[in-house]
């Protein structure tokens, strides 16, 4: 289907250039309609949703206790609806104060009570995404004494053991940190349930936007909130339209219909962007592409055979072509946006750099290794092209290729050789990442550590997993950040992991939309700069 | 056939119906309880869930059970959209049949005349050109013609509506009646709301004929064929009829009986939803949320799709028979 319709849409494009010039309506200036998959919303509670859509419609309609900027956001996270907070001595307490004079959309007063109940909520409901918040120790046993109201202002969260402000903090920007109104959701409590039901379909927020409507599958539209302490937002109103289509997606930012599309494909963006009016704005997303060597295997546990094989991957060869506009080159395991993030880039093609490590490894005359990719096209196009480069070095490679969960199969009982694989960031926290590419404190087949990849790849590394477990208890913010920049220059040197591409995601936007930023790897969406 | 007997057929039919989609339900490697208590729930809570839902009980007492829901609306709720189905189809439903209705009525209009002429002018230009306008409308992807139509009416020349029932400046304008744009726009008394909800019904409903037309076209060519071959249109000529009379009178009155039920299956089929159609369009149709549920495992959702879909092919069914009735003398 897809060359099929690569080919339609040539023969499209074709079209275009032989009629006439589109007609040209522009939508109102305080309107602003976006074309979006959002068939993945399956709920508006913030303690239970963990998709993208759902993501980006929830950090438009509530504030957290602490965010992220959308203007700059190397500052990290900043105060939202707490406005300042102390950590205690032994580091695992922290009091927050809250901000005073911010309302709900529901006209109620955001106070510490509504934290409180929101972040008791969610490690109660244990919905999905509660991992988040019970990684620090909260259970719903003990959240009446670990999450405390102190005054009307003030509250106190109590973590089990010491971690880093930061790696607390920068949890409480994901989706489940958002602040709900405590009163109105109590008031549609049904069956105990904490009011779940009743925000699948609603929202008691105090964000910049509050929601009109939510069609599933169709639309939903978010009014501008007149009381947001931030100051009500220039658009008054944002529709946002599920448009499954990417070429539809184009048609109607071409004629003007919409202001914003988020799913053009790379021929469309490349056909849209050539169009005046149109601008197209490329970010960063999590979303990271490695391969990884099983340290069991005799050739592959040669630190110079991992070097080799670093210099044997065409990274600028596959971004330019199959990988155009969906992933550009990255080399470390932390994507970029992320605290702590570097944009060393050692590694490029290079065969006789690569023979001569493989020399000094003693296999000169190469070796034949087995490749395991999952059926999904532009990995198997990395593992083709790993094929081709490993060749040079005479290194004969056979892919095998088996649906997603075989091949997570073999990946997790540590039974591959080389393994193509992609990585999501579940939070914004380095530690996501981190705790699991360079950490594994216990590398015996029986601790079963298949959450973590160094595990899978059978990797020992004590002294990195005591580095990165330090990093994840440090309290200051700077210094954390320069910690995790060094084990990822030790990383990058000496793991098994050969991080090659992290994630972009590109957008077409009307020329006269200023402001928006969708969020880099970190968060969603931000409506509320945008102006037009 | 009596009022009974037809009432009789029904039954029969949604009960069959409904008994293959429940067993389809249960057969799916699905476990309908883990979906509710989600997976972290302990045995005991599971187990109580497991009651609950009267899994424990006999197969057919569950069918009963169902059967029961079924009767009261009750499809449960949907996963993906977590509302009832029964909200979801009433609200996705009115969509497709808006669009396969004014498909339908363009098809026939266009088809039946174009079968007629192809039948009599057998063999001529006006047949060959009949016949590749058909094998056109069989054979062209939906995908593609419904984009070029999209980049050349609505891109290029601006003279239909885009993607989608309405601009989005007339969404949520008038109330709710019946779910179906034109005709609630019309109850309204707003015209701007109907002619733009025109504009934008008016490619996919005329790619939905397109279809429609070409099966039916054909159809009324080789019905029409048989019936000029036979012996009463000769008497009707040689008695001295007008050639427009023999046509359209005699031969197509005799054609309209087995015509009825080739427009009713194209119209059924239409009603299912055209999945592609509805993507292409952002339609937000039956067949767009039946795939989704699907895609999604989201059984409530696709067993309730399914249970309206067959139900709209038994009434079309009936309406047809009736029809029959109405028509064909011999059954009077």
């Amino acid at each position: 289907m897809n060359t099929f319709k690569s080919l339609m849409l040539g023969v499209a494009a074709v079209a275009i250039v032989a009629t006439a010039p589109a007609t040209f309506a522009a939508t109102p200036d305080n309107i602003l309609v976006i074309a979006n998959r959002i068939d993945d919303i399956t709920t508006m509670d913030p303690a239970q949703s963990f998709e993208f859509a759902g993501g980006d419609l929830s950090r438009n309609v509530y504030s957290k206790l602490v965010n992220f900027d959308p203007a700059d956001f190397s500052k990290g996270y900043q105060p939202d609806l707490a406005e300042s907070w102390t950590v205690s001595e032994d580091g695992k307490t922290i009091t927050f104060k809250m901000r005073a004079g911010v309302k709900f959309h529901s006209g109620n007063p955001v106070t510490a009570a509504d934290a409180v109940y929101s972040l008791q909520r969610a490690v109660k409901l244990n919905k999905t995404p509660a991992f988040i918040l019970t990684q620090f120790g909260f259970s719903a046993e003990n959240a009446d004494q670990t999450i405390k109201q102190i005054d009307d202002m003030t509250f106190s969260i109590t973590t089990d053991a010491k971690y880093a402000t930061s790696f607390v903090l920068n949890c409480l920007t994901a989706t489940i940190g958002g602040i709900v109104d405590s009163k109105t959701v109590m008031s549609h409590e049904k069956d105990g349930d904490m009011g779940n039901d009743w925000l699948k379909t609603n929202t008691a927020g105090s964000g910049p936007y509050k929601l009109v409507n939510w069609k599933p599958n169709e639309s939903y539209s978010l009014t501008s909130f007149a009381d947001y302490y931030g100051g009500a937002p220039k658009i008054e109103r944002v529709i946002v339209r599920h448009i499954q289509e990417s070429a539809t997606q184009r048609l109607l930012l071409e004629k003007g219909d919409i202001d914003i599309a988020r799913n053009l494909n790379p021929q469309d963006v490349a056909g849209a962007g050539s169009k005046d009016g149109i601008s197209i704005l490329s970010d960063l997303r999590g979303r990271l592409m490695y391969i990884s060597m099983n340290q069991k295997d005799p050739n592959l546990s040669k630190p110079k055979v991992v070097e080799a094989l670093k210099y044997l991957i065409d990274y600028k060869g596959m971004q330019d072509s199959f990988l155009k506009g969906q992933y550009t080159i990255h080399q470390a395991f932390l994507p970029r946006t992320y605290l702590g993030e570097i944009d060393d880039k050692p590694y490029s093609l290079n065969i006789e750099k690569a023979k001569a490590l493989l020399k000094e490894a003693g296999v000169e005359d190469g070796f034949d290794v087995k490749i395991n990719v999952r059926e999904a096209q532009e990995r198997i196009e990395i593992a083709q092209s790993l094929q081709n480069t490993f060749a040079k070095a005479n290194i004969k490679v056979t892919l095998e290729v088996g649906t997603g969960k075989a091949t997570l199969g073999v990946y997790r009982a540590r039974e591959h050789q080389i393994y193509v694989g992609a990585w999501g960031p579940d939070y914004p926290d380095p530690n996501t990442n981190a705790g699991t590419f360079a950490f594994n404190p216990d590398n015996s087949d029986e601790a079963k550590a298949t959450g973590l990849l160094a595990w899978r790849n059978s990797w020992a590394l004590p002294e990195m997993s005591k580095a990165t477990k330090a990093a994840v208890q440090e309290g200051d913010r700077e210094k954390r950040a320069a910690m995790y920049e060094a084990i990822q220059r030790e990383h990058q040197k000496r793991s098994p992991f050969a991080i090659m591409f992290q994630k972009i995601e590109q957008t077409g936007i009307r020329s006269n939309v200023k402001g928006l930023n969708t969020g880099g790897a970190i968060t969603g969406v931000s409506y509320w700069p945008i102006t037009k | 056939m009596g009022f009974g007997r037809i009432a009789f057929t029904v039954a029969i039919t949604m009960i069959g119906l409904l008994f293959i989609t429940f067993i389809i339900g249960r057969v799916m490697p699905i476990d309908p309880v883990l979906s509710i208590v989600g997976e972290s729930a302990s045995k005991s809570t599971y187990d109580e869930a497991y009651r609950q839902l009267g899994l424990d009980k006999p197969v057919i007492v569950q069918f009963l059970y169902f059967l029961w829901d079924v009767v009261r609306g009750d499809f449960g709720e949907s996963l993906l959209t977590a509302r009832p189905v029964l909200d979801d189809l009433i609200r996705v439903f009115p969509a497709t049949l808006e669009l396969a209705t004014v498909g339908t009525i363009i098809g026939v209009t266009l088809g039946v005349p174009l079968g007629v002429i192809a039948a009599v002018k057998q063999g001529t230009w006006i047949d060959h050109i009949a016949r590749v306008v058909a094998l056109i409308g069989y054979s062209m992807p939906v995908f593609w013609i419904g984009l070029i139509g999209l980049l050349v009416f609505y891109g290029k020349l601006g003279w239909i509506g885009g993607p989608g029932r309405l601009d989005i400046f007339y969404v949520d304008i008038i109330p709710t009646v019946t779910g179906m744009i034109l005709i609630d726009s019309l109850l309204a008394g707003d015209t701007d709301v109907f002619w733009n909800a025109v504009s934008h019904i008016i490619l996919p409903a005329g790619l939905l004929a397109y279809y429609s037309l070409a099966y039916i076209s054909r159809m009324t060519r080789s019905f029409m064929l048989e019936q000029l071959d036979q012996e009463y249109i000769t008497t009707a000529r040689v008695k001295g009829l007008s050639e427009h009379a023999v046509v359209w009178r005699h031969a197509l009155g005799n054609v309209k009986v087995p015509l009825i039920t080739v427009i009713a299956l194209s119209y059924a089929g239409l009603l299912e939803g055209s999945v592609l159609t509805e993507t292409i369009f952002s339609w937000p149709g039956i067949g767009l949320y039946i795939t989704t549920a699907l895609l999604s495992a989201d059984m409530n959702a696709v067993l309730g799709g399914t249970v309206v879909v067959g139900l709209v092919f038994v009434c079309l069914n009936i309406f047809s028979d009736l029809l029959y009735k109405y028509f064909d003398p011999r059954s009077k």
